[in-house]
Formats: C-alpha cells, sequence, structure tokens
C-alpha cells in the first residue's frame, strides 16, 4: 500500500466503508424494494416488473427491457435540488441500468419491461453506488432470476492516499499548491459482479497515474465483498420474516 | 390498476351494513406512525405512515427577494411527485393533475390556517426574506394521501429550524437552533362518499370505489376554523351532506391531533 499522509475527516482507515445499512421489502406496492446505506448516503429502491411494456413500439420481442430511473429528493441536498431529471441523473440512470444488465435473465420475459426506481433520501457523495446496491437486492427482492448480485463501491484516490468509500468533504478535497486552491479528489465508481469478480460499473473523474487505478480497483473489490455479505444477510432476514 | 367490479361491489355491501373490508368503523382511522428528522440535509423533515400509506415530507430554506405585493413576507412553496416507485398508477414525467391538486390542498392548509407566521420570515423589508420550500413524497400508497400529506408537511415544519444565514447568503449545513415561526397547526380530514355513506381514511380500494371526496382543513384552539375545502370526484352533494362532512372533520380530526400533538407544542 502507498505511504501516505492523508487523514480521512471521520478517521476511518483507507480500506474502510462507512456504516453501511441495507433492509429488504420496504415497499409494499413494489415487487421488490430495498433500502441501503453508505453513513449519511441513503437510497431506497423499488422494483416493478417484468409487466407489460406500452406503447408496443417500445417493446423487444427478444428480450425484456431494464428501464431504471435514479433521482434526489429536492431536500436530498445542502441547496435545494428542483424536482425531476437533469442531465446528471439521466446519465447516472443509465450507468446504472448498464450496471444491473449482466446479471439478469432478460431473454426469459421477451415483450416486457422491468421498471427499477431509486431515489435517494439523504446524499453524502457515492449515491449512485448506494442506489445500485438498494437496486440489486430489490430485484433479488421480487423474485427474479439473477447470476449474481451487483455490489458497488466508491474508490478514490484524495491527496495522496487511496481510499475507499468517499464522503462529500473527500470528493470536494482540495490542496494548496503556489497559493492556488487545486482539486485533489479523483473519485472512481464501481460496481461488481458478486460471484465472478467482474467490473459492471467503472467511472472515473479526477487525476490518478494507472498504477493508483490499480490499486484503487482491488481496494473497491476487497471492500465489497463485505458489502456483498451485508446485502445477503438483509435479503435473508426478509425471508425468514 | 383499477379494482374490479367484484371488489367495488363487495366494499358497497358491506357498507350498508356499515361495516368495511378490514373490519373498521366508516370513521376509523388506521394506525398512524411518525418518524421525524429523517433526512439530516433537509432543516426539518417528517416521515408519515397510515396505514400502508407513507409519505415523506422534507423542508428547506432559503432567502430572497420578497413579492412585489407583500414586501415584508416570507414566501412559501409546496411541491409533491407522485412517483412511480410508490405505486404502479403512478408514471413518471412531469407533474400531473393529481401531484399538482395534491400540493395545492396541502398549501392551501397551511397558508390559510397561517401556521407559519410569514412576517416573521422577513429579514429585511423589502429586501431580503425566507423562502420556505416543502416537498411532499410519497413512498408507498394505499388511499388517503391527502391527509397523510398534511400531516407530514405540519410536522416537518415543525421540526424546521434556521440554518445560519452570513452576508445575506445561506449557510447550509449549518444550524441554529431557532425554530420556525408557527401557530396553531392545521388538521386535514377527507370524506370519501360510497353510495350514501361517509367514510374517513379510506384504502386505494375504497377510494377507487367512490364517488366523491371532499376534504376539509381545519384548525381548532379555542374555537374551530376550516381554512380550506375541496370537493372533487364526479358525483354532486346535497347541502345536508356538506354539513355531514363537515362535522366529521370536527369531530375526527382531533384524534390526528392528539397522536401528534407533542410535535405542537410551542
Amino acid at each position: 500500500m502507498t505511504k501516505s499522509t492523508y487523514k480521512r475527516p471521520d478517521g476511518r482507515e483507507y480500506d474502510e466503508t462507512r456504516k453501511v445499512e441495507a433492509e429488504v421489502g420496504i415497499i409494499k406496492n413494489a415487487d421488490g424494494s430495498a433500502m441501503f446505506s453508505f453513513g449519511g448516503s441513503k437510497a431506497i429502491a423499488a422494483v416493478y416488473g417484468p409487466r407489460q411494456l406500452h406503447p408496443q413500439h417500445m417493446q423487444d420481442p427478444e428480450q425484456c427491457v431494464l428501464r431504471c430511473i435514479y433521482d434526489m429528493l429536492p431536500f436530498s441536498v445542502p441547496e435545494r435540488k428542483r424536482p425531476g431529471p437533469a442531465r446528471r441523473s439521466v446519465e447516472i440512470s443509465y450507468m446504472t441500468k448498464k450496471a444491473l444488465e449482466p446479471v439478469l435473465h432478460l431473454k426469459s420475459f421477451p415483450n416486457t419491461v422491468i421498471d427499477v426506481y431509486i431515489m435517494i433520501l439523504q446524499a453524502d457523495a457515492s449515491t449512485r453506488c448506494a442506489g445500485i446496491n438498494a437496486a440489486s437486492m430489490a430485484l433479488a427482492n421480487a423474485g427474479l432470476s439473477m447470476n449474481e448480485l451487483v455490489t458497488s463501491v466508491s474508490t478514490g484516490k484524495i491527496g495522496d492516499a487511496i481510499v475507499v468509500d468517499l464522503c462529500k468533504e473527500e470528493e470536494d478535497y482540495k490542496i494548496k499548491k503556489d497559493g492556488i486552491e487545486i482539486k485533489a479528489a479523483t473519485d472512481i465508481p464501481l460496481a461488481f459482479l458478486s460471484r465472478s469478480g467482474k467490473i459492471s460499473l467503472i467511472q472515473l473523474d479526477g487525476n490518478i497515474k494507472p498504477e493508483e487505478l490499480k490499486e484503487a480497483i482491488a481496494l473497491g473489490k476487497k471492500a465489497a465483498e463485505k458489502i456483498t455479505q451485508v446485502q445477503i444477510q438483509a435479503l435473508k432476514k426478509v425471508n425468514e420474516d | 390498476m383499477e379494482i374490479s367490479e367484484l371488489t367495488k361491489k363487495i366494499i358497497e355491501e358491506l357498507l350498508k351494513e356499515g361495516r368495511r373490508f378490514d373490519g373498521r368503523k366508516l370513521n376509523e382511522l388506521r394506525e398512524v406512525k411518525i418518524e421525524t428528522d429523517i433526512s439530516k440535509n433537509a432543516e426539518g423533515s417528517a416521515k408519515v405512515k397510515i396505514g400502508d400509506t407513507e409519505v415523506v415530507v422534507g423542508v428547506k430554506l432559503n432567502v430572497g427577494e420578497p413579492y412585489p405585493d407583500s414586501q415584508d413576507a416570507g414566501t412559501m412553496m409546496v411541491a409533491a411527485e407522485l412517483s412511480p416507485l410508490a405505486s404502479e398508477n403512478f408514471e413518471s414525467g412531469p407533474p400531473q393533475i393529481e401531484a399538482i391538486e395534491l400540493a395545492r390542498l396541502v398549501d392551501r392548509a397551511i397558508r390559510e390556517s397561517e401556521y407559519i407566521d410569514f412576517k416573521k420570515l422577513c429579514v429585511r423589508k423589502g429586501e431580503l426574506v425566507w423562502n420556505v420550500f416543502i416537498d411532499i413524497y410519497p413512498m408507498n400508497v394505499d388511499g388517503n394521501l391527502i391527509d397523510a400529506s398534511t400531516l407530514a408537511a405540519v410536522i416537518a415544519l415543525s421540526r424546521a429550524v434556521f440554518p445560519v444565514l452570513e452576508d445575506d447568503k445561506v449557510k447550509y449545513g449549518e444550524l441554529t437552533t431557532k425554530k420556525l415561526p408557527l401557530n396553531n397547526a392545521p388538521i386535514t380530514i377527507t370524506s370519501y362518499k360510497i353510495n350514501n355513506s361517509f367514510i374517513l381514511d379510506p384504502t386505494t380500494a375504497e377510494e377507487e370505489s367512490s364517488s366523491c371526496r371532499i376534504s376539509v382543513a381545519l384548525t381548532s384552539q379555542k374555537e374551530i376554523k376550516i381554512h380550506a375545502l375541496q370537493k372533487s370526484g364526479y358525483d354532486a352533494l346535497t347541502e345536508e351532506e356538506i354539513d355531514e362532512v363537515v362535522s366529521l372533520a370536527v369531530n375526527e380530526h382531533k384524534k390526528l391531533y392528539n397522536m401528534c400533538s407533542q410535535f405542537f407544542k410551542k
């Protein structure tokens, strides 16, 4: 591991996530639902379907259509966000769909749709990761056959340290260089498939060397393995109740 | 999904004998559960559950210029979104009439009862006032959304505190201990008409069997005052029926009020 002087604002170790919480079956009307939180970032997800897709021309005779909508509540962020989709949430919705698609057997349900709705109740960075984790559990809770679960976690480089599960303060981390403040945070949201270990989501923005990226991915994978266990426990719990 | 004619018929026949699907009396509410401070970035928030209906409301505060016609008063905006997350009857997209009506009903209950003391939200007359944003999000819907949303909004407001204001800018994330200036809390009671009976706190199946509804928003400190009324649905009502639903609201609102009176203490 890289030697580093960076201290995390909440006192965590570099490879330590915030407190992770998961609950399944929280929305009665939905076919499947779940809540997932990384500390102050809390997401809920509801799954409806497979159900008939209207209008008909949107149907795919080969397979089920997966639709994902990610949105933030207006009061989930410090400054009120106007309700409704924006460019950011549209892109995250699409990335979420791509992160979940590989584990679903969409060919089993031609001409239908599975709708996944993700709502961020409270935001403190890594919200798309919390959303994907909630959605993956909600899909399993809906009784859909899946090869494996999807577990998402963010990693990144803050200052000179490679860390897992960035909070907002880290995402906005700046250092002073020659008297000017410059951004010193690289944010890498990742999603891993729980059995194969394959990566179904990777995004990056920032400034990082290839060998550091490799280290960040390895760190994320380790953290994801633990998170998967939390997801599985929550799914088991709802079946016991 | 529409309920079947058969379900509708059973609901109607039971009501003739004064009974309901889930065994409740006509004016009986389902269990009410309240959680507060559910979202830390909101200046105030609450979650209200009535039966299987669950609504979250968050309050955000900002500052801005006052309206030209009320230079010394703060402003309020209420928005509701019926997200498809909460029910398969809801669709994505811009707010439909149901969401707009819901937001406006909550708005009028709060505004007309003068629950918020807007004059005390003035920072500098004609220049700077506080704006109160109330966002309503149902999380699961099984009827009676209007009463649940009004209650959640009123409780979220009761929990709200001002953020720090510095150089006329809000410092988000830094809160003062100062609460919003509030008066007596309004309660909304909506009655639903099925055949010739009126019921309170309907489930979705009961709502879909009803021919019309009336919402009554009132306050009841010292004396009862009605602040907002709205009839919806396809049926028309007699004067006697209007009397009946107003009496229902007057008689039954106390139950709801008492359940959450701890939040209304000044």
